[in-house]
């Protein structure tokens, strides 16, 4: 079980866990290319770390077949490789981006391209609950973690168990996952995610206005938050996966040993095994159950 | 189970009785240093200062040992739980050898144990029961909502006369006899009183009990019975004696993640369910759960597109259960366990120390010790990806996702047909 981490330190120092979707397959089909997102991104963290100088700014990149770190602003020199205008933070991570994407591409070679055309998410958001783990436990004193999930691919509804883990770890610990998702489609998870750890779901009318978006309603620590107006929910869709054919489903049947979601009735469980009596189509209601005592 | 039982409660009795003798003469405020005994856990260094002692590897020992317990039991749970807490409200929970009362200590950790409980059963069921004056009383209905268990129990905390065994267990019997068949039927007891004032033969409501298939376990305040144990024996639940204020939330706590799922004690079965979309905020639309015409903060039946204002519940308008998918989720890392990580032995680093990463692949921690020689951590055995110890123990209870398998689209099994 995870503790929950103390409250001691100054509440409007931020850590920023950045997750950044290099997918190719969206990329290439959206109307924002990457590029320009990019530049978008990178202003958007320059600023960051200005608005206070002990915020910290951490970019792991979640691509089609492996997730890496990108940037870590405490272990990055700060000023010092300025090679001509840029800042030290764009040139450290693009430099790291360009190998990470690189290699991101050689084992998309390798490996046969089938089923959506997903990005790991489940995998940057466990790092990035890692590397939060390690800061809540470097002491009382530390910055008010959250993650930003800047998304444009669609759902890999295969990750469905693993993202919704994730998501449970972060309530736990109290770290809010904010989304900002670029794909044309709303995405179930994110939408989940921010909804049940408290952050904000936003999707952009406009994507070339990604910056205005960017800063208005994710630069502000966790504490000044409350003074803004946040985007209005335009709803959670909480459908699930079943786990027999991977597809998204709004009713279904699920297993009473294990809880296991299928869209269609079979004989035994592939989950847990349990072989299953007739079908019993709906839990009786509390309502007749208190009925039935009473008589009694 | 239950020869493991004994075994466990005397050794918890050794230790209490060390425990005496070490503390003897001091008042129970003393006491309470002499626990902790902070000095023990200092250590001198090279240099003659007192440092902390490093203990992170005896940690580690003893949570992979936990790991290996656990990962050995299989995975068929009982998810799906109706609970009744039986609470002993006789004179005998008014007892001051726990502070401020029996009573008070009990109704703390029960509510601390509700919130848990629905937090690892997700779709389960308590409700509560309270003994006094001879007779057992039905406190709160079965029902999934923690708060208002909570309420009525702190509600009703007075004690008077005598306990009745016998009439707590017919009272619960009977409303457990009508759950679904797939149910898991249970029954806590937190049991102060030293004996039971019962209208009839209580060896028969114990037959009853296990012939309805119906859990019992008790937590006893004061000192073992025989009639308690044989309900336990009988019905295939627990008997523990709780010393102190401590062991007894461990030992309710206990009760909290889903027990091993017993094919005889509850029938598989699939039921038919709905996952309803949250409305947006701005939405307005008449719930059919209070006939009111609501804005946002509702959900809509996928059949018949009714709202209603609450989850888990059920479709006024076409019967369908209607649960929030999160809800279920919760429970799935029992289903897809994340396997031990392997220790990454020493002696490899020396042949290899160039190719080993130099960082956690979770959380970036430096994985060298002092002097850059290679500290102990673990790896994944499916992903080959290094872990620090921290992370190895976040990842398998908390967490419950490999960061490195998740990161690798090739190596990656669908999960439904693992297990
Ligand atoms: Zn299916
Ligand atoms: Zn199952
Ligand atoms: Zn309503
Ligand atoms: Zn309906
Ligand atoms: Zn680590
Ligand atoms: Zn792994």
């Amino acid at each position: 079980m995870a503790s929950v981490p103390s409250k001691l330190y100054a509440d409007d120092v931020s850590l920023l866990m950045v997750l950044l979707d290099t997918n190719p397959f969206f990329w290439s089909s959206s109307s924002l290319p990457f590029s320009k997102f990019l530049s978008h991104v990178l202003t958007f963290l320059n600023s960051i770390l200005l608005l206070n100088q002990l915020n910290q700014v951490v970019v792991i990149a979640t691509g089609y077949s492996s997730c890496s770190y990108i940037y870590d602003s405490t272990s990055a020199p700060s000023h010092g490789s300025d090679q001509g205008r840029m800042p030290a933070l764009c040139s450290n991570l693009l430099q790291k981006l360009e190998e990470f994407v690189t290699e991101d591409e050689q084992l998309l070679k390798e490996a046969s391209a089938e089923g959506t055309p997903s990005s790991l998410l489940s995998g940057s958001l466990s790092m990035a609950l890692c590397y939060i783990q390690k800061v809540f436990r470097s002491g009382p004193m530390h910055p008010q973690p959250r993650i930003l999930c800047l998304q444009g691919s669609s759902d890999g509804p295969d990750q469905y168990v693993a993202i919704m883990n994730a998501i449970f770890s972060a309530q736990r610990s109290m770290v809010p996952i904010d989304s900002c998702y670029m794909g044309s489609h709303n995405s179930a998870f994110l939408q989940q995610a921010s909804y049940i750890t408290g952050g904000v779901y936003l999707k952009p009318q406009q994507p070339d206005g990604l910056l205005q978006y960017l800063t208005t309603v994710f630069a502000t620590d966790l504490h000044s938050r409350a003074f803004l107006q946040l985007p209005k929910s335009a709803g959670v869709d909480f459908r699930a996966s079943c786990f027999c054919h991977k597809k998204t489903i709004d009713t279904g049947y699920i297993c009473s040993v294990c809880l296991s979601i299928f869209c269609k009735h079979h004989k035994k469980c592939s989950t847990c095994g349990s072989v299953f009596g007739q079908a019993q189509s709906e839990v009786p209601s509390s309502t007749n159950r208190k009925r039935k005592a009473s008589d009694t | 189970m239950n020869n493991g039982d004994q075994r466990r409660l005397n050794g918890e009795l050794e230790e209490d009785e060390e425990d005496e003798e070490n503390n003897d003469g001091l008042a129970a405020w003393e006491r309470a240093y002499a626990d902790e005994r902070s000095w023990e856990s200092l250590q001198e260094d090279e240099s003659g200062l007192l440092r902390p002692i490093d203990n992170q590897s005896l940690q580690h020992a003893q949570y992979r040992r936990r790991l290996r317990a656990a990962s050995t039991t299989r995975i068929q749970k009982g998810l799906i739980r109706y609970l009744y807490i039986v609470i002993d409200l006789s004179k005998a929970a008014s007892e001051m050898d726990f502070r401020p009362s029996r009573m008070g200590v009990v109704a703390k950790h029960v509510e601390a144990f509700i919130r848990e409980y629905f937090y690892q059963n997700p779709l389960s069921q308590v409700g509560l029961v309270t003994i006094k004056d001879g007779v057992a009383h039905i406190l709160t209905d079965l029902g999934g909502s923690p708060e208002s268990h909570v309420k009525a129990l702190m509600g009703k905390l007075e004690c008077s006369g005598d306990a009745s065994l016998q009439n707590a267990l017919d009272l619960v019997q009977g409303y457990l006899n009508q759950i679904p068949s797939y149910g898991h039927r249970e029954v806590l007891i937190m049991y102060s009183a030293l004996s039971t004032c019962d209208p009839g033969d209580i060896m028969e409501t114990i037959q009853k009990c296990k012939k309805s298939k119906i859990r019992c376990s008790v937590i006893g305040l004061s000192a073992e019975i025989f009639i308690c144990k044989h309900l336990c024996q009988e019905t295939g639940g627990s008997y523990y004696i709780a010393l102190d204020e401590s062991h007894l939330k461990d030992l309710i706590l206990e009760h909290a993640p889903p027990p091993p799922a017993i094919a005889e004690f509850a029938i598989a079965n699939l039921i038919k369910m709905g996952f309803p979309q949250r409305a947006a905020e701005s939405s307005v639309a008449i719930c059919s759960c209070h006939k009111e015409a609501k804005v946002g903060d509702g959900y809509t039946c996928p059949r018949c597109k009714a709202r209603v204002c609450e989850l888990p519940t059920e479709c006024r308008i076409c019967g369908l259960t209607l649960i929030s998918s999160p809800h279920l989720a919760r429970s799935y890392h029992h289903l897809f366990p994340i396997v031990p990580f392997d220790e990454v032995s020493l002696s490899l680093f020396i042949d290899q120390q160039n190719k080993l990463p130099k960082a956690c692949f979770g959380c970036q921690q430096s994985l060298l010790g002092p002097g850059n020689k290679p500290g102990l951590h673990v790896s994944c055995p499916k992903c080959k990806q290094h872990f620090c110890l921290d992370c190895d123990i976040y990842i398998h209870e908390s967490l419950h996702n490999c960061p490195g398998c998740d990161s690798t689209r090739h190596s990656k099994i669908p999960t439904a047909n693992e297990g």
